[in-house]
């Protein structure tokens, strides 16, 4: 039967050329555009983190065990998931966790509003293994009243362990609550070289400041200045008001307010 | 909601918000334009980068327009014109350097190297069919069968009344038959 081809059967033959793209190209090409971010888990200080990163750096770090379900919740872009960081960023993130500063680290706070931003970036420059409480962060801004308002900006801190809102205390000076459980907030400290009991214990005290009795200056107590004062010298204060009655000075590195 | 309405109601979301809307803009059309591409250029990897790199400019278009222009876009044509022009330019570069080796790209994913090998085959084949059209004629066939475009938009992509694009047409049809008619292939 050797009947010739039709022009139908060739439309028919090249219609059946039409076939699939690549599986990745999509993700490709949102990724090229920065219409999606991609991510990849780092080894953190206290587990695995996933990392989110699009053009701007990095918009998202999520611990590995709440990964996906607070993601929504983080970044408004697709995500692609990649096997690792590319080196530069690798590079950076890492040397951000081993001396707990952003260094020259880019985050993307893009979608955040000034304030929050603001907020971030004085909770970054909180040391690690100190802690100072909310109203220090809301005066620091020059924000005295906005308490509440900096705790729910750190609350929604895309970059958690990045930038360390871990580091901020209640007003009361205990650890309080954070994001992803009080547990991962005392670990993070404790990483740090921090004993969370000792603060926990000075807040049950409600001792806020320290002071030393032979410079006549007054800390916040994990201040690094505080912790060089030796015990016979060791001065504890309930309030900055007490401690200036006494005659004190706030330290000029901690600059104390509750 | 028929082919030409969903790309109208693309357009409008993508006026409105480029970003939301783009991830939908690039599943909705990828197939096409791939496929499309992959008979108007030399290897697979090749149609990947083309295609790709025809929604990458794609968005950066749509950044800068205004959005009454997006809204207005026939985002299918629209589309062509980008990736027609690189598979234009990369043949350009390709003619300038003309002894390159054919590298095969095989996916490591794909369970059977055998059928790799007969796709690899029969992409040849029909590289080797196509190459004899002309190049608006090559493109006409393939804009209208492969990729599956009307005579109206094929004329707007290739900027030739509608008239000559569906004589085009006939004619690669023919000449196509013809090539398959001689190398045996029967229905």
């Amino acid at each position: 039967m050797n009947q010739p081809l039709t022009t139908a059967d060739v439309e028919r033959s090249l219609a059946g050329l039409a076939t699939s793209a690549p599986p990745h190209l999509a993700d490709q090409v949102l990724v090229a555009t920065g219409v999606a971010d991609q991510v990849a888990t780092v080894a953190g200080p206290i587990g695995p983190l996933r990392i989110v990163f699009g053009r701007r750096g990095v918009s998202a770090c999520v611990p590995d065990a709440h990964w996906p379900d607070h993601l929504a919740h983080h970044v408004g872009r697709p995500v692609v998931e990649v096997d690792a960081l590319p080196p530069r960023l690798a590079a950076q993130v890492e040397r951000a966790f081993d001396t707990g500063k952003l260094g020259n680290l880019p985050v993307d706070l893009e979608t955040l509003s000034d304030f929050q931003r603001t907020v971030l970036r004085k909770a970054a420059e909180i040391p690690p293994g100190e802690v100072r409480p909310y109203g220090w962060v809301a005066r620091e801004i020059g924000k005295p009243g906005a308490v509440r308002a900096v705790g729910s900006a750190l609350n929604k801190n895309p970059v958690p362990v990045l930038i360390p809102c871990h580091r901020v205390s209640r007003s009361d000076g205990h650890l309080g609550e954070y994001a992803y459980g009080p547990e991962m907030k005392r670990d993070l400290l404790a990483a740090e070289g921090l004993d969370p009991d000792v603060v926990e214990t000075l807040a049950d005290r409600r001792i806020r400041y320290v002071g030393s009795d032979t410079t006549g200056i007054y800390c916040h107590p994990t201040c690094r200045a505080a912790r060089r004062i030796t015990p016979p010298h060791r001065v504890e204060f309930r309030s900055e008001s007490a401690a200036e009655d006494a005659g004190y000075r706030p330290c000029k590195v901690c600059r104390p307010a509750a | 909601m028929n082919r030409s309405d969903a790309m109208g109601d693309l357009a409008h979301r993508l006026a409105r918000d480029l970003d939301a809307a783009f991830p939908d803009f690039v599943r909705a059309l990828q197939d096409r334009v791939y496929s499309g591409v992959l008979r108007l250029t030399r290897r697979r990897g090749e149609a990947e980068e083309i295609t790709q790199e025809a929604f990458v400019r794609a968005y950066r278009a749509l950044e800068r327009y205004p959005a009454e222009q997006v809204r207005s876009l026939a985002l299918q044509p629209w589309l062509w014109t980008i990736a027609l022009n690189l598979c234009r330019n990369r043949a350009r570069s390709q003619s300038r350097r003309p002894t390159e080796v054919e590298l095969r790209d095989h996916d490591d994913q794909a369970p059977d190297r055998t059928e790799d090998e007969a796709i690899a085959v029969s992409d040849d084949e029909w590289r080797r069919r196509l190459e004899t059209l002309t190049e608006p004629v090559r493109a006409a066939v393939v804009l209208r069968h492969v990729v599956g475009l009307g005579y109206e938009e094929i004329a707007e992509i290739l900027e030739r009344p509608a008239g000559t694009v569906k004589s085009d047409v006939h004619r690669g049809i023919t000449r196509l038959r013809t090539l398959l008619d001689e190398e045996g292939v029967r229905p």
